[in-house]
């Protein structure tokens, strides 16, 4: 059974009051905690390596996978690969996610490497957030990667949030598209304290008019830093736009690294970035609207990260 | 309502102190005042500094007859003081909605936030969900401005150039806006305008050029003289 701490992970990363309607697995402290398949959705565990497959029928439509992680003990090191399957023509809400409470003196670390296998016409949308808490001075790490692979006329959206507790991440997202298929990745980071957080997105638009759309938001608060690298290479007829905007405050630092290749006549690459402070005009606005400066600067963050 | 006694505002100039504002005094007590004059006449800086984002170098500001000259933005803003920018700030992930709130200063129904932006020309269901982002045309940010001003609905409301970019939109609307403005409040409305139009609904008009008060009075007996050719030129010199 899952204990008090455990539970609010859960609710933490995953939404979950109680266990979710549809497919799901719970994994717990290095061990999966509970599992539902469902006539559409098979979750089997992986025998060569720890991790499970989640299998999604063709055609299946409207159902939701939950694949939370929660790490509980101190100085756990967990590593998992979830692979999907993702069947043609199918519609399909995932979210996953990891939540961490380390209350003690060693390091607390889980990394998800995740594979999306995303059949022709297919539709995800995939939701991933990550949590840390606790009151010990281990530390929480969390190393995500992600490999996304879209058939043709596929089409996936990833919104990965990590807001808080985290102290150190570098995450990975791979990208590789056929004909027609489509990515839109959302990310929104808010890192303080030491905090280091590293994200690195790469993108082969392989497919003709495959398109990605990756878009980072964040916010850099006390002495953390933050590092943005983000890849596209236009392999073919394609559209490829990569944003990433940034708030600094107190000694926090950000870098932005673009690397947008275009391979071919066809393929259309953009890249924007904006990194900065707080504008002190938005400041000014909201202060004649009578909030003090603290709640006006808590409205924009909360607002740019929404 | 509001009163100025002997303000100054004084900036540095490479060596020398420029003066912005020159020793202005004014009372202002009527239902609509619109302040007028010449571009880079100190028109905006006023506007600012009754609103608490300049300091003045000299010279003290009365809100209802109290001191607010060391009063902050935000003491100032939640004393009755609404101001209106003349370029209307962008926030990424903040949305119509979010602002209207913050200026009603609670939360309120989509039903009441709507009609505020019904009030200012807007077709409240295609804005209230929309982010104050590039998204939005200058025009469109300047109603919305107008908007959160109407949700504060407080006893002074400042407006700088309030009808620049509404192009589309009638200014008989705008004035519309500033008529039922001070119906709901009773409050006084300062509008800085280069409009005739707009002076022509104003109780009074102030002429400010080169930092000094040239006139105030009447709009009977200010606004034929502005509008005079010669007589206008001569206060637009600030002679």
């Amino acid at each position: 059974m899952l204990d008090a701490i455990e539970l609010g992970l859960l609710e933490q990363v995953a939404g979950m009051h109680e266990i979710p309607e549809g497919a799901y697995n719970i994994r717990a402290n290095g061990v999966s905690e509970a599992r539902n398949s469902t006539a559409n959705i098979e979750i089997v565990s992986k025998t060569d390596r720890p991790g499970i497959d989640i299998i999604i029928k063709p055609g299946t439509k409207n159902e939701s996978v939950h694949i939370p992680v929660v790490l509980s003990q101190t100085g756990l090191k967990d590593l998992v690969y979830n692979d999907f399957y993702v069947g043609d023509d199918a519609d399909v809400f995932i979210v996953a996610g990891c939540g961490i409470n380390n209350c003690g003196e060693q390091a607390s670390e889980h990394d998800g490497i995740h594979t999306f296998h995303i059949g022709k016409n297919a539709r995800v949308k995939y939701v991933e957030k990550h949590y840390g808490e606790g009151d010990g001075n281990g530390d929480r790490i969390l190393n995500p990667t992600t490999i996304i692979e879209v058939d043709e006329g596929g089409y996936m959206e990833m919104d990965s949030v990590q807001i808080k507790g985290v102290d150190s991440t570098e995450r990975v997202t791979k990208a590789v598209l056929k004909d027609n298929a489509k990515v839109v990745i959302k990310e929104k980071i808010m890192t303080h304290g030491k905090q280091w957080a590293k994200t690195d997105f790469e993108v082969d638009l392989d497919g003709q008019n495959s398109s990605a759309d990756v878009m980072s938001r964040s916010v850099a608060r006390g002495t953390s830093h933050q590092r943005f690298l983000s890849k596209i290479n236009g392999n073919n007829a394609c559209a490829g736009h990569t944003e990433c905007d940034a708030i600094i405050m107190d000694d926090s630092s950000v870098s932005a690294i673009p690397e947008l290749t275009a391979n071919h006549i066809d393929a259309s690459l953009i890249h924007e970035a904006a990194i900065g402070k707080i504008a002190g005009e938005q400041l000014i606005k909201l202060m004649t609207l009578g909030l003090t400066e603290e709640e006006a600067e808590a409205q924009i963050i909360s607002g740019f990260l929404k | 309502m509001l009163e100025l006694k002997d303000i100054s505002y004084d900036v540095e100039d490479g060596q020398e102190e420029k003066g912005i504002l020159k020793h202005i005094n004014l009372k202002i007590d009527d239902r609509f005042v619109a302040i007028t004059g010449p571009n880079g006449g100190g028109k905006s800086t006023l506007a600012k500094m009754i609103a608490g984002i300049i300091k003045p170098s000299e010279g003290r500001i009365f809100f209802d007859g109290e001191d607010i000259t060391d009063k902050s933005i935000t003491e100032r803003a939640r004393m009755g003081i609404s101001f209106a920018f003349q370029q209307p700030v962008r926030f990424k992930g903040l949305t119509v909605r979010d602002l209207i709130n913050m200026a009603a200063g609670k939360p309120i129904s989509t039903a009441k936030a709507c009609n505020y932006l019904s009030e200012v020309g807007l077709c409240a269901k295609d804005y209230i969900g929309r982010e104050i982002n590039a998204s939005l045309s200058g025009g469109e940010l300047k109603r919305i401005e107008i908007a959160m001003i109407i949700a504060r609905g407080t006893k002074l409301s400042v407006f700088d150039e309030p009808e620049a970019g509404i192009d589309l939109w009638s200014f008989q609307n705008l004035i519309h806006v500033f008529e039922k403005l001070h119906e709901q409040v009773q409050g006084s409305i300062i509008i800085i305008s280069h409009q005739e139009r707009i002076l022509n609904i104003a109780d009074k008009i102030i002429v400010i050029a080169d930092g000094e008060v040239v006139r105030y009075g009447k709009k009977a007996e200010v606004l034929p003289d502005l509008l005079g050719g010669l007589g206008g030129c001569r206060f637009y010199k600030g002679e």
